[in-house]
């Protein structure tokens, strides 16, 4: 039961990372390596800024600062015209410093003293809120997400992602759009952290190392299931994939005979995996076609 | 109109493969004017109008759009006011979203509230309205992604993109040169509807020389990043294909050939 609960808590608050991740892999078709940064980014803000006593600035602030990082990205990516996975990296890199700065130079702080909004609820206790606050995040900021891609600006980063050729044409400014989908993907991203370091009660700077894995292996869980048609089922889905890793991880942490460290050489696998299908399926199909073509001649 | 003046580009300029794209090309255009271009390859028809999008700066000259200076205007600005349909169909259109919501797209780029949500019910029957008059079907699948569509759909769903809000100048770039011969031809007849239904300043390349002779109410023909003759008027409605090669050999010393041109 335990575990049960556990695991929906975690894949609705990795879910808002899933949503982020979404953006960036799937709406921009750009793997964004600032995610490893952006997470720890919102992870230590929440954290010292919870620490000092304001849980609800914490996320506010953690979500500034991952659209900070993104916005860097951004301008490396289009002002400078940067390779946009090097950027990605450049930014991530840089955050390694300053995550340690903002947790005061170590690389965890914990939060067992300080009121985090877990604790603070009226009418729900602890546990209750460990449920509803992330079911609440969750729904909200799919909402949130789904509303915007719709909007002008929306389908115009939409549109960027799919034929920028198209929006060069056509009056959109395109490296506007980059940037701006960059912030909005990093800050769900560092929302995600900033809401798992009061969630756990610490915060630890290498708890983002692999989660833009853990982000893609929840979208293409999540597009195995539901297919890949049209945003909204596509952020639906990056929230379903997301509380499905989390199961998977419970299981296998639990059944499998596999210490708890290969969770992430597992992760990787299941990523590299679904990546290869289209790619051996075709070769399959071509292998098909030439053993039929050979019978035949 | 549109005025280019003196218009120069050169490619790779100072190294052996440098190559004068546009050689001071100057243009004057009417308003309502609808001009053909024809050229072999590398003529700099292309450049033409590539220069007028902004998809390059020119070495010299300038480039004024009603009265504007828009030389050195970024492509996306200009794109508030010149509509640009490619010869690839791949090109026009975002192929993962709905056919409304490109236009939707193209619609709202000029009175772009950025958080509106769009398509509106408003813009859907506009939509509607518009993709009914090519007779196409087009009205009934709204909702379906354009990847979906053929060529030819593609092309007209660009070419309303282009136009829904009519353009200070339309640019069409050998359009129809990627369509088997039937849909090429609804292609063009949707074309000069739609032109002439707003009366849009339009620049069409073809490859096909009698269509260009008969399409509009100007021809321009370029080589090497020149204009070599610009017909309108008496003179346009005199010629005949025949007559426009032997002109070019005339001038150029050398026989118009290119196999990519149509001499019906």
């Amino acid at each position: 039961m335990k575990l049960l609960v556990g695991s929906l808590q975690l894949g609705l608050l990795y879910g808002i990372l899933a949503l982020g991740i979404y953006i960036s892999f799937r709406i921009l078709s750009i793997p964004d390596l600032t995610t490893e940064g952006s997470f720890s980014f919102g992870l230590s803000v929440s954290a010292a800024l919870t620490a000092l006593g304001h849980p609800w600035l914490a996320l506010l602030a953690g979500m500034a600062a991952g659209a900070a990082a993104g916005a860097v990205t951004g301008i490396l990516q289009t002002r400078f015209r940067i390779h946009p996975i090097l950027s990605g990296i450049i930014t991530m890199s840089g955050l390694y410093s300053v995550n340690l700065a903002v947790l005061g130079g170590s690389p965890n702080l914990s939060l067992v003293r300080a009121p985090t909004l877990f604790k603070i609820l009226p009418f729900l206790s602890k546990n209750e809120a460990m449920t509803v606050l992330p079911a609440c995040f969750a729904l909200l900021f799919l909402a949130l997400v789904i509303l915007f891609f719709h909007t002008h600006v929306g389908m115009s980063i939409r549109a960027v992602g799919d034929n920028e050729d198209m929006v060069r044409a056509s009056s959109i400014n395109v490296n506007g759009c980059k940037i701006l989908s960059f912030c909005v993907s990093n800050a769900l991203v560092a929302l995600s952290g900033a809401l798992i370091a009061q969630y756990q009660g610490y915060a630890d700077i290498s708890s983002s190392t692999g989660i833009l894995v853990v982000g893609l292996a929840s979208v293409i869980i999540g597009e195995a299931l539901f297919g890949r048609r049209g945003v909204t089922l596509g952020f639906i889905s990056a929230i379903a994939g997301s509380l499905i890793y989390r199961y998977i991880v419970a299981l296998a942490t639990k059944y499998s005979p596999l210490p708890a460290y290969m969770l992430k050489l597992v992760s990787a696998l299941i990523v590299a995996l679904a990546l290869a299908i289209p790619a051996v399926r075709q070769d399959f199909g071509t292998a098909a076609l030439k053993r039929g073509g050979k019978t035949h001649a | 109109m549109l005025d280019i003046q003196n218009a120069l580009k050169v490619f790779e300029k100072g190294t052996p493969s440098e190559h004068t794209a546009l050689n001071h090309v100057s243009l004057h255009l009417d308003r309502g004017e609808f001009v053909t271009v024809i050229g072999s390859n590398g003529a700099g028809k292309s450049s033409l109008f590539n220069a007028i999008c902004g998809v390059f700066l020119l070495n010299e000259g300038r480039i004024l759009l009603d009265g504007k200076d828009i030389t050195f205007e970024k492509e996306h600005r200009r794109a508030l006011t010149i509509g640009r349909v490619f010869q690839d169909p791949m090109k026009g259109t975002a192929p993962h979203m709905t056919i409304e919501e490109n236009l939707s797209l193209a619609y709202s780029r000029v009175m772009a509230r950025p958080l509106s949500f769009s398509p509106s019910a408003r813009q859907r029957a506009l939509f509607r309205d518009r993709l009914s008059e090519f007779g196409m079907g087009l009205e009934d699948r709204m909702k379906t992604q354009v990847g979906l569509l053929s060529g030819g759909q593609r092309q007209a769903v660009t070419l309303l993109m282009c136009t829904i809000v009519p353009p200070r100048l339309l640019l069409l770039d050998e359009h129809t040169a990627a369509l088997d011969p039937a849909t090429a031809e609804k292609v063009m007849e949707i074309t000069k509807k739609t032109v002439e239904k707003d009366h849009l300043t339009t620049l069409m390349i073809t490859h096909n020389i009698s269509a260009s002779l008969t399409t509009g109410n100007r021809t321009l023909m370029m080589d090497s990043g020149e204009i070599l003759f610009d017909f309108s008027g008496e003179q346009r409605r005199g010629m005949t294909v025949d007559g426009l090669m032997k002109l070019y050999s005339v001038n150029r010393h050398r026989v118009l050939d290119n196999d990519r041109m149509l001499l019906m």
